[in-house]
C-alpha cells in the first residue's frame, strides 16, 4: 500500500519522482506538477516529520486493531475464549475503520499523492473485500461435501465433488445450453444491426420508435417472462398459442419439446435485449461520416454494396464491441429459465447460473453447486480472455 | 442522438414506384416490431383488468371482448373500491415495492460515489499500487463485469449469515453496488476523458485543491453522464432476480422475487399476476419514456471512440 501512486517515503524519491512525471508529458501531471501547491495539501517532501509519524502510527495502529478483532473473533468461534460477538458484524465495521483510518494515514504522511490516493481508495478497498475474499472462501466451500440440509456440518472432502461434476450429464447439458445460448447472440445481432439501420434510415416518429423498441429493456425479465413465458405463450388460451394455431402449427407447445423449448428461452432472452446491440450500433451508425458514403453513391455503389462494403465495415469495432458486452450478459443467463421453465424439461433449458440455483435451492447442496460455479468462472474467465485475444486480432486485420 | 441520417436505403431508389416499395417496407418493419415491442406490455396490462373467463377464452381487446374488471387489483388492494381499506396484500405490496426502492436506489447511489472518484482518479492521475499500474486496475475494476452472480451467490449466503446481513436491505445493496460498480466506472471513465484538463489547471492556479478542483468544478460538468450512469445502474438493480431470490426471504423480498413467487394452490390467478407485473414494470417504463436519452447516452458511453 506505501507505493500507491508515487512513493514518497525520502526526499530524493519523491523529486525524482517529479522529474519522471514532467517527463512523462501526460497532461495531467504536467498541469499538477506546475501549479502552486494549494495550501493544506504540501507536497510529501514538505511534511514535517511529526504528521508523518502521526500518520504512520495511526495506520500501524488501525491494522494492529482490525487483525486484533478478527484474532479474538476466531478464538471466540473456535471456543478457545469466551469474549467475542455473536456475529461477524464488528470484523465488517473494523474493516471499514481500517479503511477509513488508511485513508487519512495516506494524507497525513504523503500529501498531494494521499489525496489522489483516496480517489481510489474507496472503490478498491470495496471490490477488494466483496470479491476477492468470497471467491477464496467459494474455492474453499467447493472443497466440501456441505449440504444445508444435513446435521453433520461441512467436512473437507478434497477433489470429490470435482469427480462428480465430471459425470454429471445434467452440468454437461448445461454447458452445452450455454454455448446454444451464445451462439443465439448473432441472431440477436442481427436482428439488431437490422433495427439500427431502420431508425437510422428517414423515417418520420424516430423518437417515437426509439423508445418503443428501447423498451423490453427496461422492464424486469421476470414479470415480463411470466406475462409471456407463462400467459402469453400459455399453451390453452394463450394468443401466441392461438396465433401458432392459425399458421398451421397443431400443437403449439412452447416449452414441453426441448428444441422448441430452448427456441422459445432464446427468443425471451432475445426480445428483452436486442434493444441494447439496437442502441450500440444506432449510435455507431450515427458516428459514421457522411462523406464516405456520399463518395460511395457517386461511384455508383447500390445500396446493398454500400452497406456490405462501407458500412458494415466500418461498423466492425462497434460491432465486436456490442456483442462481445452481451455474450458477457448472456453467459449470466438464469432468471427467465428460473421463473418460465424452471429447467424443463428435464433440464434441457438449462443453464449453468439455473442449474446451480436449483441445486442449492432444491437439495441444499452447498458444497456442490460452489464447485459447479467456480469451474464455470474458470470456464468464462479462459473463454472471454480468448474472446477478447479474437476480437482485438480480427479487428485489427480488417481495418 | 441527432436528426442526421445516412439513407442508405433510399440513396438508390429513382422511380417512384421503387421509393413507395421502399417506404412501405420500412414503415413495414418499424411498426411489425413496434407491436412485437408493446403487446407484450399491452396483453400484462389488459390482463389486469381481465376476469378469469376473459383470460382463458383469450379475449383481447376491452369493452369489444370483455369487460374490464377491477378484480386483478381489487386482489392487489389497489383498486378504486378497496384503496381504503385494510388489506394485508397491499401492505405486503407496499412493502417489497419500498424495499425494490430502497436497494436500487441505495445501491445506485453508493456506485455512483465511489465509482466517479475510482474512475476521475483513473483518468487523472497516475497511480502504482505494487506492480499494478492504471490500465491493470482499470482493468481489475472492469473484469467484474464478467463474474456471473452465481459463483457469488453461495459464498455470499454463507458469509451474509455469519455477518448478519442475510435478509437485509443493506446486504442486497452492497452486492449490486459490486454488480453496477464496472458499469459506472466504464461510462464515467468516458465522461471525465471527454473534460479538458485545461479547467482543472485554472481551477488549481487559483488555489483550489484537487478535491475543490473535482467537487466544484469537474463534478457539475460530469453531472449529465453521472446521471446517466444512475439511472443505467437504477435498471439493473430494480430487475435484479439472482441475489435477491437466494439472499433474501422475509424482510428484505424485492418485487422481482414477490412475482416470480405467485403460484398459488390452485393455479396461478392471471389477474393478479398482471396487476403486479404491471406494478413492477410501471416505474421503470415511466423512467424509460422520461429519461430515454441519459438511459442512450450510459449505454453507448465508450462504445463509439
Amino acid at each position: 500500500m506505501t507505493d500507491l501512486a508515487s512513493t514518497g517515503s525520502a526526499g530524493h524519491r519523491a523529486s525524482c519522482e517529479r522529474a519522471r512525471r514532467v517527463a512523462d508529458r501526460t497532461l495531467a501531471d504536467q498541469t499538477l506538477s506546475t501549479s502552486e501547491w494549494p495550501a493544506g495539501a504540501v507536497p510529501s517532501d514538505l511534511i514535517p516529520r511529526s504528521r508523518k509519524r502521526l500518520g504512520w502510527a495511526l495506520m500501524a495502529a488501525a491494522t494492529l486493531g482490525l487483525l486484533a478483532v478478527i484474532a479474538l473473533q476466531i478464538l471466540y468461534k473456535s471456543d478457545v475464549d469466551a469474549i467475542g460477538f455473536e456475529t461477524w458484524r464488528p470484523v465488517v465495521y473494523a474493516y471499514v475503520l481500517w479503511g477509513v483510518a488508511l485513508g487519512i494515514g495516506q494524507v497525513l504522511t504523503r500529501g498531494e499523492d494521499g489525496q489522489r490516493a483516496l480517489f481510489l481508495l474507496p472503490a478498491l478497498l470495496f471490490t477488494i473485500a466483496m470479491v476477492i475474499f468470497p471467491t477464496l472462501f467459494g474455492f474453499y466451500i467447493a472443497l466440501t461435501d456441505w449440504n444445508l440440509s444435513s446435521f453433520s456440518g461441512r467436512q473437507f472432502n478434497g477433489l470429490d465433488n470435482f469427480w462428480q461434476m465430471l459425470n454429471d450429464a445434467y452440468y454437461r447439458n448445461a454447458l452445452f445450453n450455454m454455448v446454444l445460448y451464445v451462439l443465439a447472440v448473432f441472431v440477436e445481432y442481427v436482428i439488431a444491426f437490422g433495427l439500427a439501420l431502420l431508425l437510422n434510415a428517414q423515417i418520420r416518429a424516430r423518437k417515437f420508435f426509439r423508445v418503443v423498441f428501447l423498451m423490453p429493456l427496461m422492464l424486469s425479465p421476470v414479470a415480463v417472462s411470466w406475462m409471456i413465458g407463462k400467459s402469453l405463450m400459455e399453451y390453452r388460451f394463450g394468443p401466441a398459442a392461438t396465433l401458432a394455431r392459425h399458421l398451421g402449427w397443431e400443437n403449439p407447445a412452447f416449452f414441453s419439446n426441448p428444441i422448441t423449448a430452448r427456441i422459445s428461452i432464446m427468443v425471451l432472452d432475445a426480445w428483452t435485449f436486442i434493444p441494447f446491440m439496437m442502441i450500440m450500433l444506432l449510435a455507431g451508425l450515427q458516428a459514421m461520416s457522411r462523406e464516405v458514403l456520399e463518395a460511395a453513391r457517386v461511384d455508383g455503389a447500390t445500396a446493398w454494396q454500400t452497406f456490405w462494403q462501407v458500412t458494415f465495415p466500418l461498423m466492425l469495432p462497434v460491432s465486436v464491441t456490442a456483442v462481445i458486452l452481451r455474450i458477457i450478459f448472456k453467459l449470466k443467463l438464469a432468471d427467465i429459465i428460473i421463473t418460465v421453465t424452471s429447467g424443463g424439461p428435464g433440464g434441457a433449458t438449462d443453464s449453468v447460473s439455473s442449474f446451480i440455483y436449483r441445486e442449492y435451492r432444491d437439495r441444499s447442496n452447498v458444497g456442490y453447486g460452489t464447485m459447479l460455479a467456480m469451474a464455470y468462472l474458470i470456464i468464462i474467465i479462459v473463454f472471454v480472455t480468448w474472446l477478447l485475444k479474437f476480437a482485438s486480432r480480427f479487428v485489427r486485420n480488417v481495418n | 442522438m441527432s436528426v442526421q441520417t445516412t439513407d442508405f436505403a433510399a440513396s438508390e431508389i429513382r422511380s417512384p414506384a421503387g421509393f413507395v416499395a421502399n417506404r412501405v417496407f420500412i414503415y413495414g418493419a418499424l411498426i411489425f416490431w413496434a407491436f412485437i415491442c408493446l403487446f407484450p406490455i399491452y396483453w400484462t396490462i389488459t390482463t389486469s383488468f381481465k376476469t378469469a373467463v376473459d383470460v382463458t377464452q383469450g379475449h383481447l381487446i376491452p369493452f369489444v371482448d370483455f369487460n374490464p374488471d377491477w378484480k386483478g387489483w381489487r386482489s392487489l388492494g389497489l383498486s378504486p373500491d378497496s384503496i381504503f381499506r385494510t388489506s394485508t396484500v397491499r401492505d405486503e405490496f407496499i412493502k417489497r415495492f419500498m424495499n425494490s426502492v430502497i436497494t436500487s436506489v441505495g445501491a445506485s447511489s453508493l456506485a455512483i460515489v465511489i465509482g466517479s472518484l475510482a474512475a476521475y482518479g483513473l483518468t487523472r492521475y497516475r497511480y502504482k499500487f505494487a506492480w499494478f499500474r492504471n490500465e491493470d486496475i482499470s482493468f481489475f475494476f472492469l473484469s467484474q463485469l464478467i463474474l456471473p452472480p452465481v459463483v457469488l451467490a453461495l459464498p455470499f449466503l454463507v458469509l451474509y449469515r455469519e455477518v448478519g446481513l442475510l435478509d437485509t436491505r443493506i446486504g442486497l445493496i452492497l452486492l449490486y453496488t459490486l454488480m453496477v460498480l464496472p458499469i459506472v466506472i466504464w461510462i464515467m471513465r468516458d465522461q471525465f476523458n471527454s473534460i479538458p484538463v485545461e479547467l482543472e489547471e485554472a481551477a488549481l492556479v487559483d488555489g483550489l485543491s484537487i478535491w475543490g478542483a473535482f467537487l466544484r468544478i469537474v463534478m457539475p460538468i460530469a453531472l449529465p453522464g453521472m446521471v446517466a450512469a444512475f439511472i443505467l445502474a437504477m435498471v439493473l438493480c430494480w430487475n435484479e432476480y439472482f441475489f435477491a431470490a437466494l439472499l433474501t426471504s422475509t424482510d428484505a423480498k424485492t418485487i422481482p422475487v414477490m412475482v416470480a413467487s405467485q403460484t398459488g394452490s390452485q393455479g396461478i390467478n392471471w389477474w393478479s399476476m398482471a396487476a403486479l407485473a404491471t406494478a413492477a414494470i410501471t416505474p421503470l417504463a415511466v423512467i424509460g419514456i422520461a429519461l430515454e436519452r441519459y438511459l442512450i447516452m450510459g449505454m453507448t458511453a465508450g462504445a463509439v471512440k
